[in-house]
């Protein structure tokens, strides 16, 4: 493996984990709180479809980012009136938003697009493109100097390889997704809303003794959990793909989820349990199946690495993973 | 105090629920510019109007039943088995490798042990996640969630890697020996002179199903396993107090559970593919779910539920073929009554019993009033 390979392995991972990190964080705000969502799947799905469609539409990809993240919040409030005005079983909720994403998008798309449950392929400004930082090579060099991309940043140097490459030409929003998470570090550690975010999800008793507003925090929390789940399915069907496909989500919201439980609930472990996840994905991608001296490791294993690491993380063995302690449970004001 | 008639939290709650699940799938229809009153009538005709309609109808709730007891009974020791999809794919290894195994000379003898090789493997499928739930306390939703994904990577893997025959490009086995091949329904009633499609995959199996309906209701209501079972999941500080083991009636239920799901693999596997496809469980193992929140965990209402999805499932194929309906209208509906009888419960209860505590009031008040006033013959 050369250079430049590795250089190429580590760009794929960080745009495969752009999703999960995204909705990881949706879903860290919302168990921090004490609510459970085990929807984020569902959530990125519907908000994935609503993007591309609204995007082909209008032709503009901002205004399918903003159809996205309203269509996931529509299922955020739904999972909040569930589990935090009726007092559902948060995880029975979860499981309705997943399959009711699952069925709608294909039903509507269907309905609007007639193309066999997904949305025409999205081009010029209704995908989000990639952003290219100075200095760095990108298709415009390519235009002028009449020559493929991928040759002009062969030659170049390892630097200038890892600036382009890795650093260089992703859309908008996976440079929103590394930044969200020093910001989510500091709402959670660093703001009085944080604090109290964090109080609710431990002890909810407490936060409404001091007078705040247990409903209102946790609403607050899913608010933001589905704008995240929104910018998470909108980067899944405008800027990694063209266009939304039948369950183009593929397990990744559980992925997250696992990720979740691997960082503890904490937003800088959260980066690197996605960062790694997302690498094993590219991995899975770039080979069918990896040779390690004589022996072949099937793509099936490199496939259920996330999830075999989770249960191996959840069972104790290697460092504990304890979650909030009021996470599930509805709150119910003393009379 | 009881807040409103037995009957009303039996029957009542469900189905206003499953009624609003309904109008809002109806007006999804509608939405999508068809007509709902039409899809109705096609659903219901293409589902009952025939054997053929029937023989689907009764094949798909056959699975249902088995996910569906599967979920109840880890339900009634309050654990979210949401894993039923991941143990009924294995289940489904299980019986193709007794199938494959022999060559089995009739199917009488071939089913016992294809039933102990499903239950079997999915049992262990859920033994590890009953395990980590009940000695380290992992999260039981979130490890039987992942488990079904190895599953789907294990099935995978045994498909393309050992069970698929040389040179076919196909990944699933290769068919199962005649002698593992289930009576259909259309075989089992002929000889009573009755008339029922041989096209239809609904076998055997059904009656199993059925019986297992009435295993887990003596299991749950008539042995102590089962009253044990309901106290861990009534309270388990209670429990515990009662000398009941928690680390041993958590791998218990989940065994049983698992055990449950992977059964429903001589239905799907054994009965209709006769060999091993890949996703041949299909989401039963989720609609499980739906079924059992329905039938309120109880084994008549799981049957009565799995026939209802059945139905749907049957229905939703009919119309996505004569109506511009996609088939995903189903999982629509399926979600919409998990929500409504599972998660927003209290939504459609609390009006309901705010109902009957009203007119129990104004009962009462009327006595003291009748009562207060002498009758006019004294």
């Amino acid at each position: 493996m050369d250079f430049l390979t590795l250089v190429q392995i580590l760009d794929s991972t960080l745009r495969l984990a752009t999703p999960l990190l995204l909705a990881c964080l949706a879903g860290l705000f919302s168990e921090r709180s004490g609510i459970f969502d085990i929807g984020l799947e569902g959530k990125m799905l519907i908000a994935a479809f609503a993007s591309a469609a609204f995007a082909f539409v209008s032709g503009s990809v901002w205004v399918g980012l903003l159809a996205g993240i309203v269509a996931s919040m529509l299922l955020s409030a739904v999972h909040g009136l569930a589990s935090i005005t009726f007092r559902g079983n948060q995880l029975i909720s979860g499981v309705a938003i997943n399959f009711l994403a699952a069925g709608l998008t294909v039903v509507i798309a269907q309905s609007w697009f007639a193309q066999g449950g997904r949305t025409p392929s999205l081009a010029g400004d209704a995908r989000f493109s990639g952003w290219e930082l100075p200095f760095a090579i990108g298709p415009s060099d390519a235009a002028a100097a009449g020559r493929p991309l991928s040759e002009l940043i062969a030659q170049a140097g390892p630097v200038q390889q890892v600036w382009s490459e890795l650093v260089s030409g992703h859309s908008i929003l996976v440079y929103v997704a590394l930044l969200a998470v020093p910001a989510t570090w500091w709402v959670l550690y660093r703001t009085r809303f944080g604090l109290r975010l964090r109080a609710v999800g431990e002890n909810p008793e407490a936060v409404d003794t001091a007078g705040i507003s247990v409903i209102g925090l946790r609403y607050a929390a899913v608010v933001i959990c589905g704008v995240l789940c929104g910018l998470a399915g909108a980067y899944l069907a405008t800027a990694l793909q063209a266009g939304f496909v039948k369950d183009m989500t593929a397990g990744r919201g559980y992925i997250a989820l696992a990720a979740l439980i691997f960082s503890k609930w904490r937003p800088w472990y959260a980066l690197g349990a996605c960062l790694l996840f997302g690498l094993l994905q590219a991995v899975a991608l770039r080979y069918q199946g990896l040779r390690l001296g004589e022996v072949t490791i099937p793509v099936q294993v490199m496939d259920s690495l996330p999830y075999v690491l989770t249960v191996i993380i959840l069972a104790g063995f290697v460092g504990r993973a304890i979650p909030p302690k009021a996470g599930g449970a509805p709150y119910v004001k003393e009379r | 105090m009881e807040r409103m008639p037995r009957w009303a939290d039996v029957f009542l709650v469900p189905l206003i629920s499953v009624m609003i699940a309904f109008a809002i799938s109806a007006g999804v229809i509608w939405a999508i510019g068809q007509d709902p009153v039409e899809a109705v009538r096609l659903m219901v005709s293409g589902a009952f109007g025939s054997t053929y309609g029937w023989g689907y109808t009764l094949y798909y709730a056959t699975n249902f039943m088995f996910t569906g007891l599967a979920f109840a009974v880890a339900f009634h020791a309050r654990l979210f088995n949401i894993g039923a999809e991941g143990q009924a794919t294995v289940g489904g290894l299980g019986v193709a490798l007794v199938c494959l195994s022999l060559p089995w000379p009739h199917w009488t003898l071939a089913l016992p042990v294809a039933m102990l090789g499903g239950a079997l493997f999915g049992a262990l499928w859920a033994l590890i996640p009953a395990y980590l739930q009940a000695k380290r306390g992992s999260h039981i939703v979130i490890t039987t969630i992942m488990f079904n994904f190895i599953a789907a990577a294990l099935l995978n893997y045994m498909l393309v890697n050992v069970l698929k025959p040389v040179g076919e490009m196909e990944p699933a086995s290769a068919s199962f020996p005649e002698g593992a091949h289930l009576p259909t329904l259309h075989q089992i009633l002929a000889p009573f002179g009755i008339e029922f499609s041989s096209a239809a995959p609904v076998n055997i199996t059904l009656f199993i199903a059925l019986l297992a309906c009435v295993a887990v209701w003596v299991l749950m209501w008539r042995t102590r396993l089962g009253y044990e079972i309901r106290a861990l999941g009534h309270s388990e500080s209670a429990a515990l107090y009662a000398g009941i083991s928690p680390v041993k009636i958590v791998v218990v239920a989940m065994l049983i559970s698992g055990g449950l799901s992977g059964l429903m693999a001589i239905n799907n596997v054994m009965g209709e593919a006769e060999r091993l496809v890949l996703n041949s469980v299909e989401g039963a193992g989720f609609i499980g779910i739906a079924v059992a929140l329905m039938g309120r965990n109880h084994p008549f209402g799981v049957a009565l539920a799995a026939i209802l999805f059945g139905f749907l499932y049957q229905g939703g194929a009919e119309i996505a073929l004569w109506m511009s309906i996609p088939r995903e209208l189903v999982v629509v509906i399926q979600a919409l009554v998990i929500l409504f009888t599972g998660a927003l419960d209290n939504m459609v209860r609390m009006p309901i019993e705010s109902a009957f505590m009203a007119a129990r009031r104004r009962r009462k008040r009327r006595e003291a009033m009748q009562a207060r006033q002498p009758s006019p013959g004294e």
